[in-house]
């Protein structure tokens, strides 16, 4: 039986060579938001916080990037957005590379990092405009009071930014990096931190943003929202990408599919001759839980069926559940480190 | 050129002066004036003239130098060391904006307010004593030479800095006793000759003759000496700051 972990490890051999997934590599490059090839950084240190990364993010989708901390996802928003120097590798913002073109690369991205920084004496009105301003893009006041009206900062237009809290200074970087209207925006933990309300606000936003056409790049630590709202979503671990796939395909391939019978009498243990199907017994032998592949073992469940009966083991109800891509990946984290 | 980028730095920079006023202004205004006043009437009443002008007269051009030199280097310094320790500069790296764009926009706007500042305590020293200026457009390149030479200093030591300390370290302890044993207060030949000799080390010393000399017409040095000074520093400071900006240090990882 193929296991969700070979079958990730399968995966990651694709994106590793570049190919992003089941798209072609030719398609990819030549539409790409974001085009990573071979991007490695080590530090003076002798860390290497990133290997020959390759990723590709497509035009207008939502594309968010998982890995536990220290994994390299702030190194590789880093480097793209022009604050850290990469060792190796090249980086092309809609086609334009961030070195030699690095002003119509900058142009057309809008970063929010993951630290609230601000300075704490500015007011809320002059640091919004003041980025418009570093993005080369002429004074608009209408912009930027649509920007603080979107992110409900209007009111606070005159405050300093010491007095804001948590929350607001969190969606005045928003307001910040979405000022100069960039196409592509990168979401650094942008829900850390911040209360419910606020995080379905931001999720809210960036449903609207899709639907204007911006692409955006988002890292999260809340993994059913990357479920919920990215179309694809890439894994990296230790410096490198271990699997870029369509968030749904990445579910139907890999989320690992349980089924649950409640028995009409309970079991003291499973009969030998049923092993091969891997069951386990729960709430003191009243349940039989079968663990299966959502793909790959789909004829498997008549024939357990069947076979249940012929033991004379019945059962008044069932249900399955398919796992989240939180499973997935600590699945694949964790063989990452084997 | 990101001209829209320049301009904003630049009017952030001048708005925080205004927003700072007392410190970026009255302050430094206030404390010449009395460097003035007391060594103006202290010392003046001792010596009458010094090369055939007043004393009073004849410290103004040093203590505006001073005051230049060390508001200078602190304005640029704090300037970019505060997005630095607020973490705000990774605006300032992920914009469309060169490295020579940032140095205009932060040197430029650092030495106008010194420059300003000098001007104010120009225009208070009249209040004391009667000035006069014999090269004006002299003194005007040595204004402007100095403040935008010390400010890329200033840049330099902001950038350099990793804590408030060492942000303050070099302008406390190299440039403010440079300035004042660089004959803010003296000519040179009032010296001993050992320690005329030992003077002539201290860059300060041709920047604050030079100077002088746009206003007096009298210096201790020769004004291509005090030229060749500032060019020289001028040129240090613009290829470390090149460097700074090619390397990335302490700004990119």
């Amino acid at each position: 039986m193929t296991t969700p972990t070979q079958f990730l490890f399968r995966e990651t051999g694709q994106a590793d060579s570049g190919a992003g997934g089941q798209a072609s590599a030719a398609v990819m490059d030549a539409g790409s938001a974001i085009h990573v090839r071979g991007l490695t950084k080590h530090y003076d240190s002798g860390f290497r916080a990133l290997h020959d990364v390759n990723l590709d993010i497509r035009h207008g989708e939502i594309f968010a990037l998982l890995g536990p901390n220290g994994a390299g996802k702030t190194t590789l928003i880093s480097i793209i957005c022009g604050l850290v120097n990469a060792s190796e590798g090249t980086v092309l913002v809609d086609g334009h590379d961030i070195q030699r073109d690095f002003r119509a690369a900058r142009q057309r991205l809008g970063l929010v990092p993951q630290e609230l920084a601000t300075d704490a004496f500015a007011k809320v009105h002059a640091s919004v405009s003041y980025s418009r301003g570093l993005f080369g893009k002429p004074r608009n006041p209408a912009k930027v009071e649509q920007v603080l009206r979107d992110l409900s900062l209007w009111d606070k237009r005159d405050e300093r930014l010491m007095s804001l809290s948590g929350g607001m200074k969190r969606r005045l970087m928003i307001a910040k990096a979405l000022v100069h209207e960039p196409r592509i925006l990168f979401l650094d933990e942008p829900t850390a931190g911040v209360d419910v309300e606020l995080r379905r606000d931001m999720w809210n936003l960036v449903q609207r943003l899709k639907e204007d056409g911006t692409t955006i790049i988002l890292t999260t630590h809340y993994i059913e929202e990357a479920e919920e709202m990215a179309d694809r979503v890439g894994v990296i671990n230790q410096g490198q990408i271990k699997l870029v796939e369509e968030t749904r395909e990445l579910m139907r391939q890999l989320g690992r599919k349980q089924l649950t019978l409640h028995l009409e009498t309970p079991l003291a243990q499973v009969p030998e001759t049923l092993s091969a199907y891997g069951l386990t017994l729960g709430d003191d032998g009243h349940e039989l839980i079968y663990t299966y592949d959502g793909q790959g073992d789909r004829d498997s469940i008549p024939a357990l069926l069947q076979a249940l009966d012929a033991h004379g083991i019945h059962f008044r109800d069932l249900h399955t559940q398919q796992s989240s891509l939180e499973e997935i990946f600590v699945s694949l984290v964790r063989d990452g480190h084997r | 050129m990101n001209v829209y980028a320049v301009r904003t730095i630049y009017a952030h920079e001048m708005h925080r002066a205004l927003r700072t006023l007392f410190q970026s202004v009255v302050s430094p205004v206030l404390s010449t004036s009395l460097y003035f006043v007391v060594f103006g009437a202290a010392i003046g009443s001792h010596i009458t003239e010094v090369g055939g002008v007043s004393y009073g007269a004849f410290i103004v051009p040093g203590l505006i130098m001073l005051m230049l030199l060390t508001q200078s280097v602190s304005n640029a310094a704090f300037a970019i060391y505060f997005p630095k320790f607020n973490g705000t500069i990774y605006e300032l790296l992920s914009a469309p904006v060169s490295s020579f764009e940032i140095v205009l926009g932060y040197v430029g706007a650092a030495a106008t307010k010194s420059i300003i500042l000098g001007l104010i305590i120009l225009a208070t020293a009249n209040l004391f004593v009667d000035l006069e200026i014999a090269h004006p457009v002299w003194m005007a390149v040595f204004l402007v030479l100095t403040a935008v030479t010390f400010s890329l200093l200033g840049f330099i030591i902001g950038i350099w800095a990793d804590g408030f300390e060492k942000l303050q370290f070099i302008p406390l302890l190299i440039i403010t006793p440079l300035a004042f044993l660089g004959g803010t207060f003296y000519a040179i030949d009032m010296l001993p000759p050992a320690w005329q000799t030992v003077t002539l080390f201290n860059p300060v010393i041709y920047l604050i003759s030079g100077f002088r000399w746009s206003f007096y017409g009298v210096a201790d040095v020769s004004l291509a000496a005090s030229l060749l000074t500032i060019g020289a520093f001028l040129t240090v400071c613009l290829a470390a700051v090149w460097w700074i900006f090619k390397t990335g240090y302490r700004l990119k990882a």
